[in-house]
Formats: structure tokens, C-alpha cells, sequence
């Protein structure tokens, strides 16, 4: 295959799936922030993104353009399925407590090392640890 | 309708209300009360499923009397049956256990949360195990995750926040990797039943979204089941909880997700697809391996007790990946047996760890962790709690009349049933580095002199209190127990795993 | 009391009697009663299981079925009824002699020492009596875990190295050798029941049957088989009175007792033939040098210890040359061996408690003022080296009859050669205490013998050595049985 084949078939696959790419592009920076931040509020910022891609990934395939919530009238024939939505919402209300938690936890951690940076914690657990 | 016929649901259900009602009673005698009744309920419920699982093979509950594949579906099997009964059952001993170790580990004012937050994760776990929803299955994660994040934090040492954080962290990411996985096979079956899910995969097992799936959840299970090398969360987890919510969790928790993979290996994507068509069973093979060595090398050196079988249990799973990697009925018998026998080991030697680190707090050392010098000695001022962390201790190491060492015969004869000599000689390898590290403590305990002995003084036996020391001996008479009849674990995995291997898919 | 019922109490009564002993700790004589009552009851029951095992019949139990066709259960034959009674026997002599040898030195914490006497004699016994395979490795690796307590007694950093070893040679071979063999025996034939002429099926290539008798002769670390043999002399820093129980008899003897079943009973002397030259080259070699470790040994508890080693070979030798001659004789020497070397070391537990002397070179002189113990000491030495009127003779007989009878010159050799080394070793022994005059260094220090328990406990043994061989009756008509019926 040729570079221009594949570039010109590329484009409109992208757009295509260009929900696809947005998911995975949250889920791959969110991912990222989680691993390369030291700071605990920005990790679990980075968490949140992660989880949020994966509520776009349940929605947008059960969702049809033009399609209505699937109420029986003559007048409606095509329906979006509604489970992914109320999937979604059990995951946001999990994802909602998740960040509370670990946001409290960080207030904890505050409070108990002085800071909310992972390696100035790390330091003072490896002192704790030389001192044992 | 009788009363029987709705044990799955009431098995999570009265854990689950117990949570809320010690909230409310805001008095941690109370909470205590109602959450310790519920807990030995389930117990009663899941010895009662699994005598009805024994009659009338798998029951299933339609929640809401919607038919599945619409409604959910709660399903106990076998092998489910089986894990109900651990789970709990330990329950209903550590949380009497609970009740003289909190008091001293746990502001009193927080006492009935304690309890709460041990409801909800117990009805968590049973809620993994019973459903037969994958969606469903996420939230009861979800839930148990949540509650034993918090039950970690309520650790007194403020290593416990962090270690807890940092479990939060890898915890959310490893459910946040099964919902995606759940959510590819649901794109591609339009079901969430995991029974009809696995029906509906036969013909697209090949595409792309399920195998993607089947990545995601592999590596989302192993992080909450704590495989080499996704285990980093489990050691501070395990030794800056307290003592009874380690005791659980390392009874429980993991095996709990070892459970799960089984069911999406076996019921949803199939033996074919798993063991056949990829390289799954020689890379869980290898890490078990790692595992096996790895981290029972790295236990051999640690300084605090507590981490020191904390990574032990890194090892141990080592062993039930090692028998799932198999694909075969002696194999899958020695992982599911060795869930069961390797809880009920660990439990009593987390429990045993905490009558021993209370000793400590009482001998003037502070509220301390169990470091290999501050429990010098203490097999002479509290012999019978460290004569079970030792009897325990050889149940780890598979000695004949224990429940560890059917673990290892199972183990042995799967690798001796596909002419793998060289795993039985890794196998039995791996069991010394267990009896180098159960002989560390043994020595330390028996023979080094303690610090009042150091000082010229006579040691003054002075035992953990009764009440921590039954919960958790009875533990330890059981891995005893179950080491020489085994007609109730063996007849329970031999069944499952037949059930599960073969099963044509 | 029938046979059946009669096993049941020979196992649980020293079950029962750690349990008296931990209860009476307090109070040192009741404790000491309760454990010579034990012995006692023991013994006498064990000897009532002589005459149906002597008339032919196998009494045997069930306890449980852990795994499908792996049951712990019980059968006594002729070879284990042997087994047992020197066991049960020699713990009532080793009872009195412990008591001397304990309240003499003061040893610290006896309650614990008698209790886990008590349960290894049980787990000895319970291997005696094992009806399976899997019986006998349960109990075999109990009584290493029994003994463990009792090798580092002395809690040193000495008795913990000792301990070490011991455990580590003895769980290490047991982990990685027997069971792999136990298990795979339990795969190719389905069970693990002991029955004469073996278990294995004929379809076992004789290459797997090479590495499975290896993976049994070198996991069976009790028989003390060069390389696998440091654990004994590393368990020497155990009181004496469990150097010589358990490590001259119940523990060791548990080991060639094992070796000697797996031979008759799992393998067969049939399916073996022809297939052991290198297993008595081994047992050879570890006669030989064991004995010339031992010749140059100064400490009497080492040089006892590297002589158990080299006579436990004898029988894994004896067993090697799978004639029904020198079965017999394997099964005679487990008899003679125990009664010399229990002798020999209560004699050098008598001479540290009276004189507090643990090396040969100090023994000048010392046969004049211990005269008892030292006769005795001379009556376990010919034992030892195979020389009328001891118990070893007879077996030693029967160990060349065996050999000849195969034309087997190596074992020939090897045994005349270690014979002429067991003089070399144990003689000049003899020799300093009678011949020497006394060191200016003992001079100045007057003792006489030890207390009279341990004078008492050496002279029984001491004349049970002779009379085993005026009259070896019972063991040979038990070893007699053993290799014609099932």
C-alpha cells in the first residue's frame, strides 16, 4: 500500500471513529498524569480523567444519531439504548466516591507529613524506616 | 416462597443493610453486635448454599424476578459456594476478633465506622463472588475497594494513609481496566450476563475487541490479585492496617479477585480462546514463578514481621496463578484449594501478629511494629500465640498434615500429569524459601533473648488476651483440620474445577 | 485387648502422656513418674501386638482419606513390630537414664524436653506402624519438626547452628527428594499401601525407577546417606540423653527403617535386582569414610555420631544387596546397632555428667573410676565392631551370608574393611581408660560414676546387648517373617 492510499484513507477513518480517539486519548493522558505526577491532587485529577474516558466508551456506541429514549410511541422507531447510560451513572456516582475518598485521604496525608508531594513522603517513610 | 430459596440474595444483603444500621446506632457495642450477627448469618447462608449447591447443583436468583439475560442474576455454583464459605467464615471470626484488637488500634469514636466499613466490604466480597453480572460484579468491587481503602487508612501508624493512597491509586486503575474490559465485551455482545456473555462470544472470540477485553481484564484482575510484578500496593497495605483488617484482607481479598479471573477465564471467554489460542498460560506461568521466588526471596529479608508475610503472600499466589496456568483439573483443584488454604493460614498468622504486637504495646515499647528485634524473645512470654503463627507457618510451607501441603500435592501432580519435571523441582524449591522464612521468625521468637532478658531478667509469660487468641486459633486449627480431612475443601475444588475445565469451550 | 485396639492406644498414649507431663510440670517428680508410667504402659502394650504379628497377623487401622486412596492409616508387620518395641523399649531405659542425666546437669526447662520426648517417641511409633507411604512420610517429617525443640534444647548460638543444619539437611532432602517420589509412586500405582514385592507397576522404565530409587535413598535423610549425613553430627548438640534415643535409634533408625520399606514393600527385592550397584557403592563409601571421619574425631559425641553414620549404611548396604540373607541382616543390625550405640552414648553422658569430659583425648585412666560404665562402654565398642558375645555379631553374620550368597565382594570388602576401622576407633578408647594412668589435671578433680539412674540405664542396655545375642530370637523370627510372608 502507498503512503498516499494510506493517508487519504486514513482521514476520513479517523473522523470515523473520532470518538474512539477522544477516549483513548483521555484514557492514555489520564493514565499518564497518574504515573508522572508526584503531586497527590494532581494524580487524582489524572484519576478522574482516566475514569471519565471510560464513560464516553460505554455512551457513544449506544448512542444513535437521531435516535430517541426508547419510549413506545408510532411516532419514534429508532432508540438509543439507555443501559450504557445508566451504567454510566452507577460508574460516575463510584468514580464521584472514589475522588472523595482519595481527596480526604490527601487532607490526611497533609495533615500527618506535612506535604502532599509522593517523594518528599516516600523520604520521610524511608527515615521512619532507618530510625525502626 | 421459602426463606432458603432466597439465600444468594439475602447472602449479600444482610451484610449489605448491617452497614447503614451501624451507622445509625452510632455506638460501636452495637455496631459491633449487628454487623458480628450479620456476618456469622452469612456464614450460616453460605453453609447453606453450599449443601443446596450439593443437591441441586448450580442455584441461580433472578433479581427482581427479571430472567436474565434482562435482569440480574445472582448464580452460586461450586466453586462460587466455596468461596462464600471462606469469605465468610472469616469474617465471622476475625470481627470478634475485632472487638478486643480495634479498641486498642482505633479511636473509640470511630469504632462503629469500623464496623460499617467492615460490613460494606464484606458484602462487597460476597456480592464479587455470587453475581452473575459483570456490571453488577464492578460495583460490588467497587464497593468492597471503597471500604477497604478506608478500613487501611484507620491503620495508627500514618505509613497506613499513604499505603492506603497509594492502594487507591492502583486499586481505581486496575477496576477502572475491568470496567473497560466489561465495556469492550458488552459492545460486542449486548450482554452483561456473564453465563450468556460466554454463550454469545463463541463466534466473534477472535476479533479484536475481545481480545482487547480479555487484556484489559487480565492485567485489571492481576493488579487487584496482586500478581507479580502488579503487587507494589500489598506490602504497606498489609503491615500498616490494623491487624484484624490485614487478617481479612489477606484471607480474603485477593482471593476473592483470583475468583473472579477464574470466572472470566472459564465462563466468559472460554478455555480455547484463553489457554489455547495465546500465550496466557506460559506468561501467568512465568510471573507465577517470579512470584514463587521473587517475593518469597525478598520476604526472606524483610525486617518488620508484618511485611515479611505480606510478601510471603506475594509468593503464595504465586502458586494459585501457577495451578490456574495449567488448564487442567488437578491444576485448577490446587489453585482453588490453595485459595482456601492459604486464606485461612494467613488470616491466623495476621491475626497471631496482632496479639504480638499488642504484647509489645504493652511492654512499654510503645504502640510498635512487630520489627524482628522488638519480637526477640517473645516465644517465651507469649508461646501460644507464637506456637500458631509457627503451626500456620508450616501450613505456608506445605508440611504433610497441614492444609498446605494438599495444595502442593495437587500442584505437583498437575505439573507431573503434562510431564513438567521441572516445575515439581521449582515447586518444592520455592516450599524452602517458605520454611527459610517461617524459620527466621522461629528463631528470632525462640532463640534470640529479648530485651528484658538482655537485661539479666527472667522473661514473665504474659499472653495476648483470650479473646484475640481464639478467633485466631481456631484459624489455626483448621489449616490443621482441613490438612487431614479434607472431604469438605478437596470434594469442593475437585468439583469446581471439573465443572470449570473441559467444560468444551 | 484386641490387636487393632491395641494399636490405637500404643499411638495415643504418648499423645496422652506429653499432655500428663506438660500438666505435672510443676511438680519435677510427679512429671518424671508420668513419663516413666508412659513408657511403661507403652512398652507393655506394644509387646502385647508380639505374639498375633508372630502368629501371622497384620492388625491395621484407618484414621482419614485426605486425598482419594492417600489414607492415613496403620498396618503393622513383622518389621515395624521390631521397630516399635526397640522404640517403646529402650524409651523406658532412656527415661530412667534422663532423669540421672537431667536433675545431674541441671538442665534448664525439662518439662518441655520430656514432653517432646514423649511425642517424638509417638511419631517414631507412628511411623513404625504406618500402613501407607504417605502414613510415613506424615510422621516422618513430624518427628523432624518433634526433634527440632529437643537438638537446640541448650538455646545457644551453638544449638542454633546445630539446628539449623539438622533441620535444613533433614527438611530440605524430604521436601525435594521424598515427596516428589511419594507422589509420583501414588501416580503410577494409585496408592501407596506397603505390600511385599512392591507397588510398582511393571510398566516403570528401569530409568525412572534408577532416578525414583535415588530421589528415596537420598530424600530419606534420616539414614544419614553421604552427602546428605552433617545433620547428625550437628544434632550431637542435643543432651545426651537425646543424642542417644533419638539419634542413635527412634530418628535414625526411623531412617533405614524407612529405607528397608521402601525396598521390600514400594520397590520390591525383584523389580530391584541388578539395578543397586550404585546405591552400595554409595552406602559403601559412606561406611568407609564415616569411619575415618570418626577415627580422627577427638570429641566422643562426634566420633559416636560419624560411627552412627557409618553403621546406619550397613543397613542401607544390606538392603542394596537384596538377598533375603542380608534383609535379614538389615533388619538384626536396626535390633543390634540400637542397643550398642545407646549404650555407647549413655556411657559418654555418664562420663560428662560424672567428669565433665567430652573428648577422648581426657579419657586417661577413667575406666578405674567408672568401672561400670566404662564395661559397658566395652560391650557397645564390640558390638560396634561386630565381635562375640554382642548383639552386632548376629547381624554382621547374617550381613556376610547375605553378601556371599550374591557374590557381592564389594560389600564383602567394605564390611571387612570397616570392621578393622571400627577397631581402630573405638579400642584405643578402651585402652586409655583402663591402661592410661590418670592426667595430673583429673587427679586433682575426684569423681566417681554418675548418679546411679544413668549407671542403672547403661548396664540394662549394656546386657541387652549381650543377651540379643545369646538369644535373637524375636528378631529373627520377626526379620525371618518379613522376607517370607506378606
Amino acid at each position: 500500500m502507498s503512503a498516499a492510499v494510506a493517508s487519504s484513507s486514513l482521514l476520513p477513518e479517523l473522523i470515523q471513529h473520532f470518538s474512539h480517539i477522544i477516549t483513548v486519548f483521555l484514557m492514555v493522558s489520564g493514565l499518564y498524569i497518574v504515573i508522572a505526577r508526584g503531586n497527590l491532587i494532581k494524580k487524582l485529577v489524572g484519576l478522574s480523567v482516566f475514569q471519565t474516558s471510560v464513560y464516553l466508551l460505554y455512551i457513544a456506541p449506544g448512542k444513535i444519531i437521531g435516535g430517541t429514549a426508547p419510549i413506545l410511541a408510532s411516532q419514534y422507531g429508532v432508540y438509543s439504548n439507555p443501559l450504557p447510560h445508566v451504567l454510566i451513572l452507577t460508574a460516575i456516582v463510584v468514580g464521584v466516591a472514589t475522588l472523595a475518598l482519595g481527596l480526604t485521604l490527601a487532607v490526611r496525608l497533609r495533615e500527618a507529613y506535612g506535604t502532599i508531594e509522593e517523594d518528599e513522603i516516600l523520604a520521610l517513610d524511608q527515615q521512619a524506616e532507618l530510625e525502626e | 416462597m421459602s426463606l432458603a430459596a432466597h439465600l444468594p440474595v439475602l447472602q449479600v444483603v444482610v451484610p449489605l443493610l448491617s452497614a447503614p444500621l451501624a451507622v445509625l446506632v452510632r455506638h460501636g457495642g452495637l455496631a459491633f453486635g449487628l454487623v458480628t450477627a450479620a456476618a456469622w448469618a452469612a456464614f450460616a447462608m453460605a453453609i447453606g448454599l453450599w449443601f443446596q449447591v450439593g443437591e441441586s447443583g448450580t442455584v441461580t436468583y433472578h433479581i427482581g424476578s427479571w430472567p436474565p439475560p434482562w435482569g440480574i442474576e445472582y448464580r452460586v455454583d461450586r466453586l462460587a459456594s466455596f468461596v462464600l464459605v471462606l469469605v465468610s467464615g472469616v469474617a465471622a471470626v476475625v470481627l470478634p476478633y475485632s472487638r478486643a484488637c480495634v479498641g486498642r488500634e482505633i479511636a473509640r469514636e470511630q469504632h462503629y465506622l469500623y464496623y460499617a466499613m467492615f460490613a460494606l466490604c464484606l458484602a462487597g466480597l460476597l456480592g464479587i463472588v455470587i453475581t452473575g453480572d459483570a456490571f453488577n460484579l464492578f460495583v460490588f468491587l467497587e464497593i468492597s475497594s471503597l471500604s477497604t481503602y478506608v478500613l487501611i487508612a484507620l491503620g495508627r501508624d500514618r505509613r497506613a494513609l499513604a499505603a492506603s493512597y497509594r492502594y487507591l491509586i492502583m486499586g481505581s486503575i486496575g477496576a477502572t481496566f475491568i470496567v473497560i474490559g466489561i465495556g469492550f465485551l458488552y459492545l460486542m455482545t449486548g450482554t452483561l450476563n456473564l453465563v450468556d456473555m460466554g454463550t454469545r462470544l463463541s463466534g466473534v472470540e477472535n476479533s479484536r475487541p475481545v481480545l482487547v477485553a480479555l487484556a484489559f481484564l487480565t492485567v485489571g484482575i492481576c493488579l487487584k490479585l496482586a500478581l507479580f510484578p502488579l503487587h507494589q500496593w500489598l506490602p504497606n497495605a498489609y503491615t500498616y492496617a490494623p491487624s484484624a483488617v490485614t487478617a481479612f484482607l489477606a484471607a480474603t481479598a485477593t482471593k476473592v479477585s483470583v475468583y473472579v479471573l477464574i470466572r472470566f477465564y472459564f465462563t466468559v471467554f472460554g478455555e480455547s480462546l484463553v489457554f489455547h489460542k495465546l500465550p496466557l498460560p506460559e506468561i501467568m506461568l512465568w510471573l507465577s514463578l517470579m512470584a514463587m521466588f521473587g517475593a518469597s526471596a525478598v520476604a526472606l529479608f524483610q525486617n518488620n514481621l508484618k511485611r515479611l508475610f505480606a510478601y510471603s503472600s506475594v509468593g503464595q499466589i504465586g502458586y494459585i496463578t501457577l495451578g490456574l496456568s495449567f488448564d487442567s483439573v488437578y491444576g485448577l483443584t490446587a489453585s482453588v484449594l490453595h485459595l482456601f488454604n492459604h486464606g485461612l493460614a494467613k488470616g491466623a498468622i495476621f491475626l497471631l501478629i496482632g496479639g504480638l504486637v499488642l504484647g509489645l504495646g504493652r511492654s512499654g515499647g510503645g504502640h510498635g511494629q512487630p520489627t524482628l528485634d522488638r519480637i526477640a524473645g517473645l516465644g517465651r512470654r507469649m508461646p501460644i500465640t507464637c506456637l500458631g503463627i509457627f503451626l500456620a507457618g508450616l501450613s505456608l510451607i506445605g508440611v504433610p498434615g497441614t492444609a498446605g501441603f494438599l495444595t502442593k500435592w495437587y500442584l505437583i501432580l498437575a505439573a507431573l500429569e503434562q510431564g513438567q519435571y521441572w516445575l515439581v523441582a521449582a515447586v518444592l524449591l520455592s516450599s524452602l524459601l517458605a520454611v527459610a522464612y517461617v524459620w527466621r521468625f522461629v528463631e528470632v521468637a525462640w532463640f534470640r533473648p529479648s530485651a528484658r532478658e538482655e537485661a539479666g531478667q527472667d522473661e514473665v509469660r504474659h499472653e495476648a488476651p483470650r479473646a484475640l487468641l481464639v478467633p485466631a486459633w481456631l484459624l489455626v486449627l483448621a489449616s490443621l483440620w482441613f490438612g487431614l480431612d479434607t472431604s469438605f475443601t478437596v470434594s469442593s475444588a475437585l468439583d469446581a474445577a471439573e465443572a470449570l475445565v473441559g467444560s468444551g469451550r | 485387648m484386641t490387636p487393632e485396639t491395641a494399636l490405637v492406644v500404643a499411638l495415643g498414649l504418648p499423645l496422652v502422656g506429653a499432655l500428663g507431663i506438660a500438666l505435672a510440670g510443676r511438680m519435677p517428680n510427679l512429671r518424671e513418674a508420668v513419663t516413666l508410667l508412659t513408657a511403661l504402659a507403652v512398652f507393655a502394650t506394644v509387646s502385647q501386638l508380639l505374639e498375633p504379628v508372630l502368629a501371622g497377623q497384620r492388625p491395621g487401622l484407618m484414621l482419614m482419606e485426605p486425598v482419594p486412596g492417600l489414607p492415613v492409616a496403620f498396618r503393622l508387620e513383622p518389621l515395624g513390630m521390631l521397630f516399635a518395641l526397640i522404640a517403646s523399649g529402650l524409651w523406658i531405659v532412656n527415661s530412667i537414664y534422663s532423669i540421672g542425666y537431667m536433675r545431674g546437669n541441671r538442665e534448664p526447662h525439662q518439662t518441655r524436653f520430656y514432653v517432646f520426648f514423649a511425642l517424638a517417641i509417638g511419631a517414631a511409633l507412628a511411623i513404625a506402624f504406618a500402613g501407607n507411604l504417605f502414613t510415613l512420610f506424615l510422621f516422618y517429617e513430624a518427628l523432624t519438626l518433634i526433634t527440632y525443640p529437643l537438638v537446640t534444647h541448650a538455646g545457644t548460638a551453638k544449638a542454633r547452628t546445630g539446628g539449623r543444619i539438622y533441620l535444613g539437611i533433614l527438611m530440605g532432602t524430604s521436601i525435594l527428594f521424598l515427596l516428589p517420589a511419594v507422589i509420583y509412586v501414588w501416580y503410577v500405582a494409585g496408592h501407596t499401601d506397603f505390600r511385599l514385592g512392591g507397588i510398582l507397576p511393571d510398566t516403570v522404565s528401569p530409568v525412572v525407577l534408577t532416578v525414583l530409587l535415588a530421589l528415596f535413598m537420598f530424600g530419606i535423610g534420616k539414614a544419614a546417606l553421604m552427602p546428605f549425613h552433617r545433620w547428625l553430627p550437628a544434632a550431637m548438640v542435643a543432651p545426651t540423653p537425646v543424642s542417644a534415643l533419638l539419634h542413635a535409634v527412634a530418628v535414625v533408625k526411623a531412617g533405614v527403617f524407612t529405607v528397608v520399606k521402601v525396598v521390600v514393600y514400594v520397590f520390591g527385592a525383584d523389580t530391584l535386582a541388578g539395578q543397586t550397584g550404585w546405591l552400595a557403592a554409595i552406602a559403601g563409601f559412606t561406611i568407609v569414610a564415616a569411619s575415618v571421619v570418626a577415627l580422627s574425631a577427638d570429641n566422643l559425641k562426634r566420633r559416636l555420631a560419624y560411627s552412627t553414620v557409618s553403621q546406619l549404611s550397613y543397613v542401607v548396604l544390606a538392603a542394596a544387596i537384596l538377598a533375603p540373607l542380608s534383609l535379614m541382616g538389615a533388619v538384626l543390625h536396626i535390633a543390634a546397632h540400637a542397643f550398642g550405640k545407646i549404650t555407647l552414648f549413655f556411657a559418654a553422658g555418664a562420663i560428662y555428667t560424672a567428669a565433665h569430659k567430652t573428648e577422648v583425648s581426657q579419657l586417661d585412666g577413667i575406666g578405674r573410676r567408672m568401672p561400670w560404665t566404662m564395661a559397658a562402654f566395652g560391650i557397645g565398642a564390640l558390638s560396634m565392631i561386630g565381635l562375640p558375645p554382642a548383639a552386632g555379631f548376629v547381624s554382621k553374620w547374617y550381613l556376610v551370608s547375605g553378601a556371599m550368597a550374591q557374590s557381592h565382594w564389594l560389600a564383602l570388602v567394605v564390611i571387612l574393611l570397616s570392621t578393622l576401622l571400627n577397631a581402630a576407633y573405638f579400642l584405643p578408647i578402651l585402652w586409655r581408660a583402663f591402661f592410661r594412668p590418670l592426667s595430673v589435671e583429673a587427679q586433682a578433680h575426684p569423681h566417681g560414676e554418675a548418679p546411679w539412674p544413668m549407671v542403672l540405664a547403661l548396664g540394662l542396655t549394656a546386657l541387652g546387648t549381650v543377651t540379643l545375642f545369646f538369644l535373637p530370637d524375636v528378631p529373627l523370627a520377626l526379620a525371618r517373617q518379613m522376607v517370607t510372608l506378606p
